[in-house]
């Protein structure tokens, strides 16, 4: 079993141009930062990218909207990129909004080999349009679909050599149901480690959903809004 | 003068019961954990990944792995949890949390929400809005009662793409605590300190229910 990679660029070299990319990250909270990078330098085009954010303007999925790399994005929320913002209104960028939670669940699914599911969520609002809707005990639902990629990319803390996978804190959002939903999946780590070394018990993603693993480097790990607290309030 | 985004904060505030698990918006609602009162645990649920969500972390524990949903650096209080975002929006739906409280642009008298789109403006997504009005239990508006040009948020109908449909339970905004009823209508339960029934009266454009004398809000 071989999935160690040298790095990012070697993780990523099959990448070709109108591929479909899920990546792991809440804001710029457990972004995989190594992978973004190495798609800029490659320069691959036209992609379709499913985040649950597009990054700020210089950092994340911004970096790859400023080399124009991205074709479409599908996110629920895209507030803090002044070139996003720009993309859009000009036409140059498409861009599909899904409730949080919906899309969560669509890529959750993907990695359970459920094809649809159904939600309330957007029920009687413009999302629902050409969705199929039904009641279920006297409540409404819409119909919403599993979302496949050809690559998901995520990072974790830890990983072994066969692709467990451990996340720290909040940095496991959408990342570990993504890790499931790639036809081919990218872990970016912290800390490489021998297997054995994570406990079993602990793992976070099974081996079994990731293809490649490498260990990242010069973590920026940026802060969005960096808030504190005054006097103990 | 009604009551200014502190006052709405802590008026919520009183709707807090011990062991409650809440998820808290962004603006006006995050506020409201600054005033549970003494002695309540209470656990906040962040949309990212957290329950027991604490305060604002001292400069020294900023850690870029723990932020909330406003993707604001936070930290967790003892006996709080991390999950995964599918997890999260599982327990919303599911129906585990026991109160929301979001901010909206309007409400109508049947409790449909708009809170996530102006025609004609930059739109930045409806992140989980949507899944938590469609499912949360109990949904609390915190709002001001008109918008800047002081037109009514309360309205027969909303006017702008709405979040969810029939799921505001009770607002409360500077001027007053109102309910909405399952049948339609706004109900006015308090007044802020200060304000007439009259004023309210004039700031609703939505069906206003008034019965009886109504009470003033009491705030610290």
């Amino acid at each position: 079993m071989q999935k160690v990679v040298a790095n990012a660029d070697a993780a990523i070299a099959d990448v070709p141009d109108n591929a479909t990319i899920m990546l792991g990250g809440f804001g710029l909270c457990g972004i995989p930062e190594n992978c973004i990078a190495a798609l800029a330098r490659k320069g691959v085009k036209d992609l379709t990218c499913i985040s649950n954010n597009a990054g700020v303007d210089n950092f994340g999925l911004g970096l790859l909207l400023q080399t124009r790399q991205i074709k479409k994005m599908m996110a629920s929320y895209v507030g803090e990129n002044a070139e996003f913002e720009r993309q859009l209104l000009s036409g140059e960028l498409e861009v599909d909004l899904i409730p949080q939670g919906t899309l969560a669940t669509r890529i959750q699914m993907a990695g359970m080999g459920i094809p649809a599911f159904y939600t309330p969520a957007g029920y009687g609002t413009e999302i629902a349009n050409g969705k199929e809707v039904r009641a279920f005990n006297n409540k409404m639902y819409l119909m919403e679909y599993a979302l496949h990629a050809d690559f998901a990319m995520v990072k974790a803390w830890k990983g072994d050599r066969y692709g467990n996978l451990v996340f720290r804190k909040t940095t496991r959002n959408f990342s570990t149901s993504i890790a499931k939903a790639g036809t081919i999946t990218i872990a970016e780590v912290e800390h490489l480690v021998e297997p054995g070394e994570l406990d079993p018990d602990h793992i976070h993603v099974a081996g079994i959903y990731v293809h490649r693993i490498f260990q990242g480097t010069n973590y920026e790990k940026r802060i969005e809004k960096r808030t504190v607290r005054m006097n103990g309030k | 003068m009604g009551l200014d985004k502190y006052g709405i904060a802590k008026r919520i505030a009183q709707e807090l019961q011990d062991g409650m698990y809440v998820n808290l918006g962004i603006g006006i609602p995050t506020l409201v954990a600054n005033y549970i009162p003494e002695g309540m645990t209470i656990m906040l649920q962040s949309e990212n990944g957290i329950l027991g969500m604490g305060p604002y972390p001292v400069e020294s524990a900023i850690d870029p792995d723990l932020i909330n949903a406003g993707k604001e650096t936070v930290t967790v209080i003892p006996g709080g949890a991390f999950f995964d975002s599918a997890e999260s929006f599982g327990m919303i739906r599911a129906g585990k949390v026991d109160l929301t409280v979001l901010g909206a642009m309007e409400v109508s008298e049947n409790g449909d929400i708009a809170n996530w789109k102006i025609p004609g403006k930059m739109v930045k997504g409806m992140g989980g809005a949507m899944d938590l009005v469609a499912s949360a239990k109990n949904i609390i508006v915190a709002m001001m009662h008109t918008n800047p040009k002081g037109e009514s948020k309360l309205l027969p109908a909303c006017t702008l793409p709405l979040t969810g449909v029939k799921c505001v339970k009770r607002i409360v905004s500077d001027l007053a605590v109102l309910d909405v009823l399952p049948e339609g209508g706004f109900k006015l339960i308090e007044r802020a300190p200060g304000i007439t029934v009259e004023e309210i009266r004039n700031k609703t454009l939505g069906k206003l229910m008034i019965e009886g004398e109504i009470p003033e809000m009491s705030i610290n």
